[in-house]
């Protein structure tokens, strides 16, 4: 992605774009196996026990990274959006449809590993704590993003609907955090507290750092294969697809 | 290295079924997420070559605008 | 510009009146889903006075929802949005115009119809009036969140659907202050925080909103 931001004037038509994707994918499979080995070496051999939370707390190595990145992934969803309205290129539109189904299953997967951790520490699957709903109501956002295009047949249309809603939804993300903030506040002492214990080791903070770029690199990893399909699927029409197809390359 | 024994890694201090729980959740979604998206791009362009083949025989090779 | 939006208000309210059956149906919705927390959660009135504010504006975001597909799609079918976007003044002012009519038609019956639903749930007299002035001053920031939600999902199949997965969790922060505020009244603390919120909620939506629509009219009009 970064590259493709490098290089945009050339690479921002679809019919450039689709063999630099395939050559990225492998790169970035490759970062993310080895930082995720990394992450997850120094997260489970080698980060020490945590005096409060004993072994439980090693699902901040999960937790932390897919949180991060799902709200990430939103802002770079819009941010791709916004492009797209602005300057009317097609790629960008393709790019935010492509990362809103990995966005929205980085959430899932903060909720479930912030249930999983939450029932051992609170004693409860599923707590209504500032970070976990703000997290669920970004689910949502998410959800809504890709029903929207879903339900538009014309691309271009799908596109434009999209990158409104995916940009009024990111100027709303902070008002709703700290919305929901507020409320828990007020209706609720301060609880267990997930991505913060006290005593955070330095080994700790590496290997979540490790594994939040595992997590980043996957995600793009995942993007690019999903936008190669998405750039397919739209210009199944065009010469250069079908020059790309009849000749044996993939 | 914090672990004495294997059956102690995987007890996690009797945290083992919260923590391997939220292994095993990533682990099958990033496992199925580029399994199915890439069977999507296989059928895909399996369907795209039929369809040039079946339009290559039929009108010589003209390419349809939009399918 | 205020020709055009005194224009436009007057139009929909005349047809909105035209339409009397909406208006009251949305309000006997509201009224019927509020009186259904007292069958299922059971009378204690201890009870229903903690769950009244959320109750009471879960169910006020639910009926203003209720109009929100109308907002746009008659205007759509019969080529008077056309019309409206071709006009030299920006869109923006016209969906301005439509935001307050349909505030006036939904949000503002629900407000003078809510002191009656608090004493059903036996809300103290000053967290009644705290109730009608927060859904006084939140209701418009529904209007023109959900007038986005309208615009985008405008001509789509399931619409009504899609438009409540697009806009109700837009609308969160309005519920949390607006029941914030009522909660507080009752606990015996000063709303004025949360009512200032709303304000600021309701001004942000009523001046940005508008821009956002008109944007996503002009795409379903492409």
């Amino acid at each position: 992605m970064n590259n493709g931001l490098l290089n945009w004037f050339k690479f921002a038509s679809p019919q450039s774009f689709y063999p630099l994707a395939g050559k990225m994918i492998p790169w970035f499979w490759a970062l993310a196996a080895v930082l995720g080995a990394a992450g997850l070496y120094i997260g489970f051999f080698v980060a020490p026990t945590d005096a409060q939370q004993g072994e439980g707390y090693r699902i901040i190595f999960l937790h932390v990274p897919a949180a991060w990145m799902s709200m990430f992934i939103y802002l770079v969803m819009a941010f791709w959006a916004a492009i797209g309205l602005i300057y009317k290129t097609r790629l960008s539109g393709m790019m935010a449809s492509a990362l809103a189904p990995t966005g929205a299953l980085l959430t899932l997967l903060a909720l479930w590993t912030g249930a999983f951790w939450g029932k051992p520490m609170w004693g409860a699957w599923w707590v209504w704590d500032a970070r976990l709903t703000s997290e669920l109501i970004l689910f949502f956002l998410y959800i809504g993003f890709i029903a929207l295009q879903a339900a538009i047949d014309d691309p271009r249309r799908a596109d434009k609907a999209g990158a409104i809603l995916a940009l009024v939804g990111a100027v709303n993300i902070p008002i709703i955090y700290f919305s929901v903030k507020w409320w828990n506040t007020l209706h609720q002492g301060a609880s267990v507290s997930l991505s913060k214990s006290p005593s955070m080791a330095t080994t700790m903070l590496w290997g979540m750092l490790l594994c939040a770029l595992a997590f980043w690199m996957y995600s793009i990893a995942v993007a690019l294969m999903r936008v190669r399909s998405i750039i397919l699927e739209r210009e199944r029409g065009t010469e250069w697809v079908r020059q790309r197809l009849t000749s044996a390359a993939r | 290295m914090v672990w004495n024994s294997f059956s102690e890694f995987l007890a996690m201090g009797g945290y083992g079924l919260y923590v391997w729980g939220s292994v095993a959740a990533t682990a099958l979604v990033m496992a199925l997420e580029p399994v199915l998206l890439a069977r999507r791009q296989r059928t895909l362009i399996a369907q795209i070559r039929r369809q040039l083949a079946a339009d290559g025989r039929s009108t010589g090779q003209a390419p349809r605008s939009r399918a | 510009m205020l020709a055009l939006l005194k224009t436009v208000v007057a139009r929909d309210l005349r047809l909105a009146m035209r339409r009397q059956a909406d208006i009251v149906s949305a309000l006997f919705f509201f009224i019927i889903v509020v009186s259904l927390f007292p069958l299922g959660v059971g009378p204690e009135p201890d009870l229903l006075r903690r769950l009244a504010p959320g109750v009471l504006w879960v169910a006020a975001l639910l009926a203003t929802m209720l109009s929100l597909p109308r907002l746009f799609a008659d205007d759509f079918r019969d080529g008077t949005l056309e019309q409206l976007a071709l006009t030299p003044q920006p869109l923006a002012v016209a969906v301005f115009g439509k935001t307050l009519a349909h505030w006036l038609s939904s949000g503002l019956p629900l407000t003078l119809l809510s002191p009656l639903i608090g004493m059903q749930f036996d809300l103290p007299g000053d967290a009644v009036w705290t109730l009608v002035l927060a859904l006084a001053i939140g209701t418009p920031a529904l209007s023109a969140i959900g007038a986005i939600g309208a615009a985008l999902t405008l001509g789509l199949r399931g619409g009504g659907v899609l438009l409540s997965l697009l806009v109700l969790p837009l609308y969160i922060p309005v519920l949390i202050f607006g029941a914030g505020a009522v909660d507080a009244t009752a606990g015996g603390i000063a709303a004025q925080a949360h009512l200032s919120v709303l304000a600021a909620l309701s001004l942000g939506g009523l001046f940005f909103a508008p821009w956002a629509t008109a944007a996503a009219l002009r795409i379903a009009l492409e």
